[in-house]
């Protein structure tokens, strides 16, 4: 008999017996995306990026659906952070299209769209090399993910009058939330300068978490951490794709994170997109082993 | 809830409160005693010195808001403060308008202004924002001097005495209610404006403008709305500054003004509402405290009286060394460091 379809916030075991309600109740639904799990979300079709000489990518195109941890992974300089900033619009590609559908009217194509106003259509990123605003607290922090749910009325923010205050509180609801899933209820009103870079990291996912976004880009989640982060940050980016239903775009390079988290992995190299599968697909692929994971890496999943 | 143990909030509402514990209740209350019982006691000249405090602290406040925390570096003060005298002194002078009103329309105008100048800021950062904005310092004063059918040129513009309700106001006695009135709810606004979403999204614009971006925040919007606030709230002190003074003379709004606020806000505290008006008292106050230095010592040390002015400038820029070199943050972090140690003592920790 074959087991129900999952609705969010269930998790099926991975021993095939029935599948059991996660006991945290989201009272917000993280999830900004109007489709059905599966669909296509995020359409990126034939890119083509070049700075001046050099080409970035060149004739990428994947699909990434929804519902989905969709991996990307390659050596160094092929590409993949040009194609995540593509996808939220700090680079525009030469050619080609990257079209982020709904679920209501005609996709959007993200290489035409300024980056807030991709924000405002739920493509949220943490970056690389970490980019908080290191002054304000983690509450703070965390609050400004809520600025495209926010209506910002000058007079009732000078005046601490109706809306502007009662949209502080209400935001506030969702934030908590999220601070509670990443467990860092201690840190609210620490400025997040003085915060460990794990934490850091932690607070980045956290402040994309609160757009509700359709997609979530990761760069590199765990670049520098130790393997308890590591696994934290595991934790996190499962629980915000399985309880929530949230998809994720994850540039990784521990192979055994990538392995064991992703529902797809794309494998790029010199800009070119080698290919894109299931784990176990990509783990056998000639031209992968060729080009990134190296010959005799049989023990995957063993991570670096 | 502030209890002896600690802080505990049960609401959201109680988080966002700006005061939470009796003793800081208790000192915003002394502080407005304070204020209300200063102008009994003052002499006519501390009075006046007090009053330059009050409108200084509403332009530091509205240049902070833009330097402090918007991050986006201005050098058009000067020219700003001018436009917002100039617009208040000419409406009630040239159209009549009662002053209050006068000195509204000063605050649009300014802003206004000031979003035009904040233009450059799409494109430009750091010092070559600052460069830009000193294209505001010179082409105001120089529109001021030129345009002589309306401005007088650079002749002083005499602004008739403000009048309300058949009343003149005049004195410093009654500018001072006005002056510390507006002040104070300069303050506050300012203070509003940055705990709500608006006021968050200019911090981020400095923090970090690409994470900004991304997160939502249009960084062209909210740099124009950041510099045409900020302007309004200097439009607001220039406006208060010609009526108060009642003559407006291009020669108060040069370069070295704006430099003066700036070196305000640098002395008080960058993105510090309460450091703008630390810092607006001590660079008032610093001359003042001088000039008394120098006549108390002047029997002794003639020669220090007499290059009083220059004694003064050189004081002037050894306190903005001192300041960057020590504490960059200023007297609002002196301030707070303060409060810190006196909350923990007898103990250390």
């Amino acid at each position: 008999m074959p087991l129900p379809a999952l609705r969010a916030g269930e998790v099926r075991p991975t021993d095939g017996s029935r599948a059991h309600v996660v006991s945290r109740a989201y009272q917000h639904d993280l999830n900004g995306s109007g489709l059905e799990r599966g669909a296509v979300q995020v359409e990126v079709d034939a890119v083509h990026l070049h700075f001046g000489g050099v080409v970035a990518i060149e004739e990428v195109s994947l699909e990434v659906r929804q519902g989905d941890i969709h991996a990307i992974i390659g050596p160094n300089g092929a590409g993949k952070t040009s194609l995540l900033n593509c996808m939220s619009g700090l680079y525009r590609p030469q050619r080609g299209a990257i079209r982020l559908h709904r679920g209501d009217g005609d996709p959007v194509d993200l290489t035409t769209t300024r980056p807030s106003r991709s924000a405002r259509l739920g493509v949220a990123r943490s970056f690389q090399n970490i980019e908080l605003f290191r002054h304000m607290t983690v509450l703070e922090n965390l609050l400004l993910g809520r600025h495209v749910h926010m209506r910002h009325r000058l007079a009732a923010s000078l005046a601490w009058f109706g809306p502007a205050r009662r949209q502080e509180i209400e935001h506030r609801d969702l934030v908590e939330e999220v601070i509670d899933l990443l467990e860092i209820p201690a840190l609210r009103k620490l400025p997040v300068g003085a915060l460990a870079y794990g934490l850091q990291k932690r607070v980045e996912l956290g402040r994309a978490l609160c757009m509700q976004p359709a997609v979530l880009l990761l760069d590199e989640p765990m670049a520098g951490m130790n393997a308890e982060e590591k696994e934290d940050m595991a934790r996190f980016v499962l629980d915000v794709n399985e309880l929530a239903g949230v998809t994720t775009v994850l540039i990784e390079h521990d192979m055994g994170v990538v392995m064991d988290v992703s529902h797809q992995v794309s494998v790029l190299d010199f800009g070119r997109c080698l290919v894109t599968g299931e784990p176990d697909v990509v783990r056998s692929d000639e031209r992968v082993i060729k080009a990134y994971l190296g010959a005799g890496s049989e023990p995957m999943g063993a991570g670096t | 809830m502030a209890t002896a143990t600690g802080v505990y909030h049960s609401t959201y509402t109680a988080d966002l409160a700006l005061r939470h514990t009796r003793s800081e209740h208790a000192r915003l209350a002394i502080v407005a005693i304070a204020l209300v019982i200063l102008p009994f006691l003052a002499t006519p000249y501390w009075l006046t010195v007090v009053n330059q405090i009050g409108i200084a602290a509403i332009g530091a406040i509205g240049l902070n808001i833009l330097v402090g925390y918007t991050g986006q570096i201005s050098l058009g003060q000067g020219g700003f403060l001018a436009v917002g005298a100039y617009t208040s002194g000419l409406l009630v002078g040239d159209l009549g308008l009662p002053f209050p009103l006068a000195m509204v329309g000063a605050v649009l105008m300014t802003a206004l202004v000031g979003a035009f100048f904040g233009l450059p800021a799409l494109r430009l950062k750091g010092l070559y924002l600052a460069i830009a904005t000193l294209a505001a310092q010179f082409v105001i004063i120089w529109v001021v001097r030129n345009w002589d059918v309306v401005t007088g040129g650079t002749a002083a513009l005499a602004v008739p005495a403000g009048e309300l309700f058949g009343w003149t106001v005049r004195g410093d006695f009654t500018w001072y209610w006005i002056i510390t009135g507006c002040a104070a709810v300069a303050a506050l606004a300012a203070t509003n404006l940055f705990r709500t979403g608006l006021g968050r999204a200019f911090v981020a614009i400095r923090d970090q403008d690409i994470a900004a971006e991304v997160i939502g925040v249009d960084p062209l919007r909210h740099k124009v709305l950041a510099f045409a606030i900020s302007s309004g709230f200097v439009g607001l002190a220039g406006a208060l500054t010609a009526h108060y003074r009642l003559i407006v003379t291009w020669e108060r709004f040069t370069l070295e003004v704006s430099i003066l606020y700036l070196a305000m806000i640098i002395v008080g505290g960058l993105g510090s509402v309460a450091g703008s008006i630390y810092g607006a008292a001590f660079m008032i106050l610093l001359p003042a405290w001088i000039q008394q230095l120098g006549q108390s010592v002047g029997g002794t040390f003639p020669a220090l009286s007499r290059n009083l002015p220059a004694v003064q400038q050189a004081a002037f820029g050894l306190v903005i060394i001192l300041f960057l070199v020590f504490e960059p943050r200023g007297l609002a972090r002196i301030w707070q460091r303060m409060k810190d140690y006196i909350r923990l003592w007898p103990f250390r920790y």
